[in-house]
């Protein structure tokens, strides 16, 4: 069934238990949310010198967009920006590419499990939702900005 | 699941043939269950092909020209304003406006009385008062003709039943209230809202009201001059006509003193370059070419369910929305947001279900070919009001069917196995 190429197993496994949730100390925060169904995530992003030291967040929303958080904290906690943001890019491009690519496994490991989602274009933005997130409160961390929440 | 008790079916076999797209199946063979009415209306053969023979017999440009299409065009046009009058009973059809839609109609209401002279003009001391439970297009443009003017916003809040909360309504609606918006029926929470107490209100002290009846409009009788308000929005394209036209009805007297919004051709009578005098009503308020073929699929929209009789389509409605709470108690973990009886109640009726998101029940039930809405409806006060990060809505119209509804029904078990 088409259906099962969305929810594979690992989707689901993160969406029942997911990685990382809650917030803690941060450099720098935002919120986001997917005016379409309503998501929406609180995000706080800790840098060790260059590297990932945390992702924490509160987030509410689909199943797609809170597995996609808990991949996003396995994937980039303890890589450095620099790594994390090729990972993020490499996300992305998977999440547009249509049904087209089936990701590269070695960059995104559980992350790949996404492809079956870029087919349904309602559904991508739920699958970005904690990504985008991450990358903005990345952005802010570094400017050493204090923390803004919109 | 036998339907022999329910009563004041319409004949839906019959009225299902005139909607084609309704014979649609999706993936791999499940017939298509349409129970996102509340969004918009699927069209009947009958405004497809008024569309078509206006745009391959009639097509002109409307108020201009003397040749046969365009009076032709014109005729059309002004008929189906004669249409629209006659369905909202309204005392004269220059009171009709044509808008491309609600939105367009309440906006034109909003920016009306922010440029009108006193006694309707909205000030910095002046009072809007809406509801909780309005749509977006009817909170937005309160809000923005507040920022604008420096006028207090009021809100009637909810009860926990998904009604209006009127106890405060001595406190919401005071001397200095200008202008009282309430929506007729809740695209949310399906409530009827009574609106009579409201307008006596606000007649007791001298503001006006404008009533949004997007959601009562396709489903029910509607009479303007037995709501006795100001002024009546409504959208065509959620009952049966196409997308782009909407109305707004107005009260003669007030159409004459309030000043046009939006400026153009048709709208005048004469243009110097000094200055412009307007065209009585209701041309004042539509510049530009009008969205004729729309206005003329909507007068067609109108002839079908006239036909059929509104009060008729309410009754078809109303058995359909009990039979759906009645089956929907049956799903554990399902919750509905707004009132749990077929009492003063429309055919959309919103829900959660456990803990799984609304996003995740509308896939699972899309690949059984059911389509509903999910999310927050453009009502996110309401959500916010309940606690809720969105909802699943269904929602139902005068084609909808009891195994429409058992269709659903055995959709939200294979959700709830599925993320079970
Ligand atoms: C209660 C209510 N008001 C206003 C609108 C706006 O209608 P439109 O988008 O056609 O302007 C809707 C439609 O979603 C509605 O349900
Ligand atoms: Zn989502």
């Amino acid at each position: 069934m088409k259906l099962d190429s969305m929810y594979q197993e690992i989707i689901l496994d993160h969406y029942r238990n997911p990685h990382g949730k809650g917030l803690r100390d941060g450099d720098a925060e935002v919120h986001h949310v997917n005016p379409t169904c309503g998501d929406e995530i609180t995000l706080r992003v800790k840098l060790d010198g260059a590297v990932v030291a945390d992702v924490s967040y509160e987030s509410q929303g689909c199943s797609i967009s809170q597995a996609s958080a808990s991949v996003l904290n396995d994937l980039v906690v303890g890589k450095t920006v620099g790594e994390a943001q090729q990972v993020q890019e490499a996300f992305l491009e998977l999440m547009q590419s249509k049904g087209q690519s089936e990701g590269d496994e070695e960059i995104l490991e559980d992350a790949v499990a996404f492809a079956g989602v870029s087919k349904y274009p309602a559904r991508v933005k739920c699958a970005l939702l904690g990504w985008m997130a991450w990358k903005d409160a990345t952005a802010k961390a570094l400017a050493g900005r204090p923390s803004i929440t919109d | 699941m036998t339907h022999s008790h329910l009563t004041g079916l319409l004949d839906t076999d019959a009225i299902r043939k005139d909607f084609p797209v309704l014979s649609r199946v999706l993936h791999d063979g499940k017939p298509l269950v349409y129970l996102d009415n509340a969004a918009t209306s699927q069209k009947p053969r009958q405004v497809l092909d008024a569309l078509n023979a206006y745009y391959e017999r009639h097509n002109a440009n409307v108020h201009r020209g003397v040749h046969v299409l365009a009076e032709e065009a014109t005729a059309l046009y002004e008929g189906a304003r004669d249409k629209v009058a006659a369905f909202v009973n309204a005392p004269s059809r220059n009171e009709v406006i044509f808008t491309k839609n609600a939105s367009e109609s309440l906006n034109l209401v909003a920016n009306m009385l922010g440029w009108a002279d006193e006694p309707y003009r909205v000030d910095a001391d002046s009072e809007i008062v809406i509801t909780e439970m309005e749509h977006h297009s009817n909170i937005v443009p309160w809000q923005l003709l507040a920022q604008r003017t420096g006028a207090k916003l009021k809100w009637f809040g909810l009860t926990d039943e998904g009604r209006l909360d009127l106890s405060n309504i001595d406190e919401l609606i005071t001397e200095k209230t200008k202008i009282v918006s309430v929506t007729l029926v809740s695209n949310l929470l399906g409530t009827v809202n009574p609106v009579e107490t409201i307008v006596r209100k606000a007649q007791s002290v001298g503001a006006l009201v404008a009533i949004d009846a997007s959601q009562a409009a396709p489903h029910a009788v509607l009479d303007v001059q037995a709501l006795e308000a100001d002024f009546v929005a409504f959208t065509g394209h959620k009952m049966l006509a196409p997308t782009g036209i909407g109305v707004l009805w107005g009260r003669q007297e007030l159409l004459e003193d309030l000043p046009p919004f939006l400026g153009g051709g048709e709208m005048i009578e004469t243009v110097t370059m000094g200055s412009s005098t307007y065209a009585p009503a209701p041309h004042k308020f539509e510049a530009g070419t009008p969205p004729i073929a729309q206005a003329v699929g909507l007068g067609a929209a109108i002839d079908y369910l006239s036909a059929i009789g509104m009060d008729k389509v309410a009754a078809h409605e109303h058995a359909i929305t009990a039979y759906a709470i009645e089956r929907l108690a049956e799903v554990p973990d399902l919750r509905i947001i707004g009132p749990r009886t077929a009492v003063d109640r429309g055919a959309a009726i919103s829900f959660t279900l456990g803990d799984i998101h609304p996003h995740d029940v509308g896939q699972v039930l899309d690949e059984q070919g059911i389509a509903v809405r999910v999310g927050h409806h453009c009502a996110r006060p309401v959500c916010l009001r309940y606690g809720i990060p969105a909802t699943t809505r269904a929602s139902f119209y005068l084609y909808s069917t009891p195994g429409e509804v058992d269709a659903l029904i055995d959709g939200l078990h294979h959700v709830r196995n599925f993320f079970g």
